[in-house]
């Protein structure tokens, strides 16, 4: 069956298998930080946005996605015009193995889509869904409260 | 040295630029035209003879490309490792569930599915035997050729009986540790290609390519100089991909020999948690003796680690264990046993910490209920046994040097408000209480006598006509930042020049030699004095370069700041990439090899004595806890983690280190747990119940660095990846036992378990 995507703001249409998974027709599409990492929602490694909102897209079916918007961490920023976050994951030393650093970026913007103010534990509680394994979280989270400032100075 | 440019400072690491726009590769994210997958059937007994293998339906399912067994492979069903006993397939009997039987190949993921179902096994069950203690007893069923006592270490100093009876006080206990899962977040996995020589190249996610390198060579029969292992981008380790990717890159590899294809051989996370190794369990015996003072007199321990099926990398695990048993102290009379008796379950093998966070947690109880035994406080009585330079450890090893120990006591007692919170905790009541509890450790840094055959890196360094250069060494990064880290070395060696003009290129088995694997926090340490080997080198001629720049002699130049000058003009310079034009221009070589071989090192394994390493790391850790007593829950809602690392080379990077390091110990420590059923099968390989620590259970983490530099490591560096998570489990449980005034001698600190505790 063909379904209609809008990945990284680009209309696409992607022939796919009824019960296909998000996350196997991004990374067939070449969306590879779309990671893999338990296939059962619990770790946020294949996090995307859909329609600006965080999912795991090893838990939804791509033909659920008809007509929506999927952000990947592709998308976010180039490297002379990074994302926020990405600097401020850079600048913190946010990043160890990097594998769930697409999901874990993902996961921190679908949070200030929200609430571009976020408290510590707002932040908790809105990557916690993300396991990480290497850093300990303490400069993840101090990343996001830094990328928060920092978008909150540009507005 | 003169001043430093570039070590010592927090700059970002170059791997993350990619990692942070969602670019870098890792083996899963490769697809080559022509590709095949494989998957790894394996069984699920504990102790079976093979009867029959049926494979001849599953062969019939679309897409099934082969199905490989034991006697599918041309050169030997034999991993090596330490021991002979490791095979890739099993051969006449199954002696774990878990372990391989047949390699499944087919065009897709799905079909392997399919034929999975459609191979069939005939069994016969051979008594089976699931405690490493027992394993050792008469008449235990026997599972491993080498038989069931797979390695025995011990430690013999003075005279055990006279320091007990010295002794006023006697502490005697019991203490059992669990499993613990490694939890990388990217899963293992192998690409195999055959190559068009008639060799094998071999990408994947990985610590040790030379032990991959001589593990494909072993299953595929072919000389080393046709195989060639690279590693991928690695999604963490920490121990798991030091001799497991051994078996998967094996397998791949023999995939790809057999249907002259590439294969991919990737887990997904059930497959992984069931089939790879972890940390050992253990149960430890101890009795310390002690002056009603505080002055340590004697410890004798006997300690059992569970190393399953296999001796795969037990024998190395346990001697660190067994070093590392009575804790950074003077303890004048000590005999120390320790055992690994094989049992029917996965092989265990490396993980942060490598046997000695199982005594840690158990030298370091013991320190506990001597303190309240002589009513002391738990941390001067430490403070009173620790190690100090020119002391001896317990294997008669004096410390000349770097023994940062006393500084990490002040550091963490001072920003913890240790004193304080020692004296108004015990008055607490109600639903929640608090306790604050200490551990000392410290850490042989490489590979120690126990490997110092294999304790040696080389790094190839090569300047570019243009100033930039490119350099290539043994050691991997899986994460834990060594490229940024050999990186700033690079910059330094080549006398400050910037790292953005360095390259570090993928770790290639056939561009650099063996350089031992990346395990024992050696990697900066080994490394690190390679690439200043190969520096030195370079910089020789360069200085030659310069002086025909300078018109001067080459001993007059001098490099600083990414310029050459002399001493008596430094505002006269020619720039890095300038004398690298020149040099070029006269066809000087700038590209060398450096070699380091850690120096020598000792041991008698009948006494237990000798110079076990080359040097020590140290540290402190303090944990505050909160235990919810209707609930059993505990919370470590602080820890001060103080590390004695040498010199550091970049500091942000180092405290990531201690921060991830403290929270896997948090793991460890209250809520990692292996189920396992009658037949030690692992019931919870997954993530939605084998529970590791997210963002609401980590603690607030505070790192201080101590920087007691050891001499004979580039510019003072020591290692300590792994020190940060050794000590947690032991301060957190000595919190925990602190805040609800019982014992609590075993880990992880389930909330059952705590509950349990607190009725009795």
């Amino acid at each position: 069956m063909i379904v209609n995507l809008n990945i990284n703001n680009q209309e696409r249409q992607v022939e796919i298998k009824p019960a296909e998974r998000l996350i196997d027709v991004l990374r067939r599409e070449g969306f590879f930080s779309v990671k893999e990492g338990c296939r059962k929602g619990n770790c946020g490694a294949c996090v995307v946005l859909l329609d600006g909102s965080p999912v795991n897209s090893c838990l939804i079916f791509a033909a659920r996605c008809e007509g929506r918007r999927i952000e990947t961490a592709e998308s976010l920023g180039s490297t002379e015009n990074l994302h926020p976050l990405q600097k401020a994951f850079l600048d913190e030393g946010a990043i160890q193995c990097g594998y769930c650093t697409p999901g874990m970026l993902l996961s921190a913007k679908g949070l200030l889509n929200e609430n571009p103010h976020p408290a510590e534990d707002d932040i908790k509680k809105a990557l916690d869904g993300n396991l990480c394994r290497c850093t300990g979280y303490v400069k993840i989270i101090k990343a996001v409260q830094k990328a928060a400032e920092a978008i909150g100075k540009t507005r | 040295m003169d001043e430093l440019c570039v070590v010592g400072k927090s700059i970002p690491r170059p791997d993350a630029w990619d990692k942070v726009m969602g670019k870098t590769r890792y083996v899963d994210d490769i697809t080559l035209p022509g590709m095949a997958y494989a998957a790894i059937y394996y069984s699920s007994l504990p102790h079976a003879e093979i009867k029959e293998l049926n494979i001849a339906k599953a062969l019939r399912v679309p897409g099934v490309l082969a199905i490989l067994r034991a006697s599918d492979i041309p050169g030997k069903n034999f991993i090596p490792m330490i021991k002979e006993d490791w095979t890739f397939f099993a051969k006449e009997k199954v002696v774990y569930p878990g372990e391989p039987i047949a390699l499944i190949v087919a065009e897709s993921k799905d079909a392997i599915m399919d034929a999975w179902e459609k191979i069939s096994v005939v069994y016969e069950e051979l008594p089976a035997i699931f405690d490493p203690e027992e394993s050792l007893k008469p008449g235990a069923p026997q599972i491993n050729p080498i038989g069931n006592l797979l390695s025995l270490h011990k430690i013999r100093t003075g005279d055990l009986e006279l320091g007990f009876m010295e002794s006023d006080v006697i502490i005697e206990g019991v203490y059992e540790t669990d499993y613990q899962e490694h939890a990388y977040l990217e899963t293992q996995g192998a690409l195999a290609v055959p190559g068009a020589e008639g060799g094998m190249t071999v990408y994947g996610s990985m610590q040790c390519p030379f032990y991959v390198l001589k593990g494909v060579c072993m299953i595929l029969g072919l000389p080393q100089h046709k195989v060639r292992i690279v590693q991928t981008p690695t999604g963490g380790a920490f121990g798991g991909k030091e001799d497991m990717p051994s078996l998967f890159a094996g397998l791949a590899a023999l995939a790809a020999w057999s249907i002259k294809r590439p294969v991919k051989l990737t887990l997904d996370r059930r497959a992984d948690i069931i089939m790879t190794s972890k940390r050992h369990p253990s149960r430890s015996y101890y009795r310390l003796g002690a002056k009603k003072d505080g002055t340590l007199m004697a410890c004798e321990a006997r300690v059992y680690l569970d190393p399953g099926a296999y001796a795969t990398l037990t024998p190395s695990v346990l001697w660190r264990c067994c070093i590392h048993s009575c804790g950074p102290y003077r303890i004048p009379h000590v005999k120390v046993d320790a055992y690994a008796g094989a049992t029917n379950k996965v092989p265990c093998g490396a993980y942060r910490g490598f046997g000695s966070p199982q005594v840690i947690f158990a030298m370091e109880r013991q320190m506990d209920k001597l303190a309240r035994e002589i009513a002391m406080d738990p941390l001067k009585l430490r403070a009173m046994n620790a190690l100090r330079q020119g002391d001896s450890t317990v294997t008669g090893q004096t410390l000349p040097w770097s023994v940062g120990l006393e500084e990490c006591i002040q550091k963490a007692a001072e920003a913890s408000r240790w004193e304080e919170k020692r004296s108004r905790y015990p008055a607490e009541d109600g639903y929640k209480r608090r306790g604050i509890g200490c551990s000392f450790l410290h850490y042989g840094v490489g590979l120690g006598a126990a490997g110092s055959r294999i304790d040696v890196a080389e790094a190839y360094v090569q300047i570019k006509p243009d100033g930039g250069a490119v350099f290539a060494v043994g050691t991997t990064d899986m994460g834990q930042g060594m490229q940024g880290v050999l990186t700033q070395i690079v910059a330094e060696g080549l006398g400050g020049i910037a790292p953005q003009q360095i390259q570090m290129l993928p770790v290639d088995t056939m561009q650099v030699g063996d350089s031992g694997p990346t395990v024992a926090s050696r990697a900066t340490y080994t490394s690190g004095n390679a690439i200043l080997d190969a520096c030195e080198k370079i910089m020789d001629e360069m200085k030659k370069g310069a002086a025909l720049l300078l018109k001067c002699e080459p001993s007059q130049v001098r490099a600083g700041g990414g310029k050459f000058f002399q001493e008596s003009a430094p505002e006269i310079f020619y720039t890095f990439a300038q004398v690298a034009a020149e040099c070029s221009a006269r066809h000087f070589g700038l590209t060398h090899t450096g070699y380091f071989k850690s120096p020598d090192t000792s041991w008698d394994s009948e006494t237990g004595q000798g110079k076990a390493y080359v040097a020590y790391s140290f540290g402190v850790q303090i944990a505050e806890a909160e235990v919810d007593m209707q609930t059993g829950e505990a919370r470590v809602l602080d820890i001060w983690a103080a590390h004695d690392l040498g010199k550091v080379v970049n500091p942000k990077m180092a405290q990531g280190q201690i921060e991830g390091g403290v929270v896997q110990g948090v793991g460890y420590s209250l809520m990692e747990f292996i189920a396992l059923d009658g037949k030690g099968r692992i019931q919870n390989p997954s993530f939605s119940n084998y529970i590791i620590p997210t963002s609401l259970d980590a603690p607030l983490v505070h790192s201080e660095i101590v920087e007691s530099v050891y001499p004979e490591g580039p510019f003072g560096v020591k290692g300590f990846g792994e020190t940060p998570l050794m000590g947690v489990a032991a301060c957190v449980a000595n919190a925990v036992s602190d805040a609800i005034g019982r014992d609590v001698d075993k880990i992880p600190m389930l909330p059952e378990r705590l509950l349990e505790k607190m009725k009795g």
